[in-house]
């Protein structure tokens, strides 16, 4: 088990560096980023006063060496527009795109995970027709039309729902249904294939033969083996969804990270997006690694394999 | 129908004495599947006509969608008991008075052709990478998964808005960066797809007789996981679509005055709420597009590898 986890953590961590070299490498897409800064009009000095202020002036693997060093330790630099460190903006806007996600996240699960039971309970039958109706559909849709036309009629024509921002819990329903509802999909067609599984197995005939009623077969026995790949999909699509709340967000007006984003790339203010593909970036590297991990555990033949 | 897999044809080609052999081709039984496949035949109905009315857009679509009549803005479509509605615009028209169904029309072409393209690029690029990766295994396995694993953490339509916009929006630019940001499901699918094959006969006979690795790779390995490769060809074309669609809405795809569906949807957002049917029209082509060709590559998978159905 050891040995897999320290496998697994330097992997880990290889992928956490290039993707900071990616993310690093954004800087040159546009040109000379001093020029982007100081403007077509700036004098020779202003561009010199600005590439020795923001490093630009040293050699490239210099400036990504000291870039990843002060991003190890918490600083990812100032923000164009903001005049303030990156990071401190970030951490402001974490909490509330971590809320969203978890909001979305537990919405798809209880509408993915019951569907996908029910489903593999009867295969075929017009439960069963009907879940795979909803995974299908919720794959067509786009997330962010989903979300406008929840808006017209939740918010606007009904006016059951308030319209955007982030007072109240009822502000964050519409975002996570539209956020969720995405992942359901894939969480619905899993569990339905795990169960349908572990339906067949002996030890579920075992546990009906000795008369366990039929809920505790579900739910007790068989759930439970079937939720493990569940899990670790979810805590990766988790990950997804924080990725694509950036549409989600902008829509409902959500004062999280994806607005924050959006809003920097709005200011081409690039260390604050390089700091938001890296924090999003490691945050999925870190649950993946973590998913992973859980997986070995419950799973021994993984480790091993 | 026992026996009719396509695996066990060899006892039934013993016995096809009073049977037509053409019966037992894996081609027609995979047609023959095809035609009694519902999902397969809706989804490519609906893309084959989204295709023909891409392609014949000039034809079909009754107005100019770049032309602006400002007099006649907003006219709502013809179902509705407004009594601006007009034969003339039958599904109304936005808010610069331009024809909606014409932008429409022509917004298919945008949609498609940008799927397309990005499409056909992360193909090649995952493909190749997935193919050397599942044939050679071993270091460069672990290599080109690792970069598979990077490309996966990076969130898509962050990056993708972000290189967009440093980069500066347009056609060209948004296929590519699409392109380049999507090859990971090809890659993966591919990978699997060819540790499968490579342990087969066929592929030791092929190194025994001494073709060259480049050789075995196109012409052994790639035909034989051709279906694999189409299956997530449509989803990806699909995934590409409703990118598009989300960064011309956030104002970083295609540009204006080009129809885009994603963008006619972002011009009408500060109108729904008094003319819902401004993103309702895009918004349900684009959901008919996309599920068509989901519906499209689902019913490929089912037909040409029913071993795969999920």
């Amino acid at each position: 088990m050891l040995g897999f986890l320290l496998k697994r953590l330097i992997s880990a961590i290889l992928v956490a560096i290039t993707v900071s070299s990616i993310t690093f490498s954004m800087t040159f897409l546009s040109g000379d980023p001093a020029i982007a800064l100081a403007g077509e009009n700036a004098t020779p000095d202003d561009l010199q006063a600005i590439r020795e202020f923001y490093g630009y002036d040293k050699p490239i693997p210099v400036q990504y060496l000291n870039w990843l060093i002060n991003a190890v330790q918490g600083d990812f630099g100032h923000s164009h527009y903001l005049n303030q460190p990156v990071a401190h903006e970030i951490f402001d806007r974490l909490p509330t795109t971590m809320t969203l996600g978890l909001c979305a996240l537990t919405f798809a699960l209880l509408l993915a995970v019951p569907l996908g039971v029910v489903a593999a309970i009867r295969p075929n039958s017009i439960v069963d027709r009907i879940a795979l109706g909803i995974a299908v559909i919720g794959q067509a849709m786009p997330s962010f039309w989903f979300a406008l036309t929840m808006m017209l009629w939740f918010a606007i024509n009904w006016g059951i729902l308030p319209v955007s921002g982030t007072a109240t819990w009822k502000h964050f329903i519409m975002p996570a249904v539209a956020l969720g509802y995405y992942i359901t999909p894939g969480v619905m067609r899993l569990t339905r294939a795990g169960m349908l599984e572990v339906l067949q197995s002996d030890y579920i005939r075992t546990a009906r033969a000795k008369g366990a009623s039929k809920f505790s077969v579900l739910f007790k026995h068989a759930l439970r083996n079937a939720i493990v790949p569940v899990v670790s999909l979810a805590a990766v699509q988790f990950g997804f969804m924080l990725g694509g709340s950036i549409v989600i967000e902008t829509i409902f007006a959500i004062n999280g990270l994806g607005f924050l984003a959006w809003e920097s790339i709005q200011r081409a203010d690039l260390p604050m997006m390089q700091a938001i593909v890296l924090v999003l970036s490691l945050f999925y590297i870190l649950l993946t690694f973590i998913s992973d991990v859980l997986n070995a555990w419950l799973d021994p033949r993984i480790r091993i394999g | 129908m026992p026996g009719l897999t396509p695996g066990s044809g060899l006892d039934d080609d013993m016995t096809d004495t009073n049977l037509d052999p053409n019966a037992y081709s894996p081609g027609r039984l995979m047609f023959r599947q095809a035609l009694t496949h519902r999902g397969l035949l809706l989804g490519f109905f609906i893309v084959a006509s989204v295709v023909f009315v891409a392609i014949f857009a000039p034809l079909l679509a009754p107005h100019d969608p770049y032309e602006q009549v400002l007099s006649r803005s907003l006219i709502p479509p013809i179902w509705s008991d407004h009594t601006d509605v007009t034969w003339e615009h039958i599904l109304g028209t936005d808010h610069l008075g331009r024809d909606y169904l014409s932008r429409l029309i022509y917004g298919a072409r945008i949609s498609l052709m940008i799927g397309f393209s990005a499409m056909v690029i992360s193909g090649i690029i995952g493909t190749t990478l997935g193919v050397i990766a599942g044939y050679f295994g071993g270091r460069v396995d672990m290599v080109i998964s690792f970069f598979i694993t990077t490309r996966l953490s990076m969130p898509v339509v962050l990056v993708a808005l972000a290189v967009v916009s440093l980069v500066g929006s347009s056609l060209t630019v948004v296929i590519w960066v699409l392109g380049l940001l999507i090859w990971d499901r090809f890659a993966v699918v591919v990978r699997s797809a060819t540790q499968q094959v490579r342990g087969r006969d066929f592929i030791a006979s092929a190194e025994a007789l001494g073709s060259t690795t480049p050789r075995i790779l196109i012409f052994e390995i790639l035909p034989n996981i051709a279906n694999h490769i189409i299956v997530v060809a449509t989803l990806e074309m699909a995934h590409a679509i409703i990118l598009e669609a989300a960064l011309s809405f956030l104002g970083l795809g295609v540009q204006p005055p080009d129809p885009s569906w994603g963008l006619m949807i972002s011009e009408a957002k500060g109108l729904m709420f008094f003319d819902g049917w401004l993103i309702a029209i895009p918004g349900t082509a684009l959901f008919f597009l996309i599920l068509a060709i989901n519906l499209l590559g689902d019913g490929i998978r089912d037909v040409t590898a029913p071993e795969n159905k999920a």
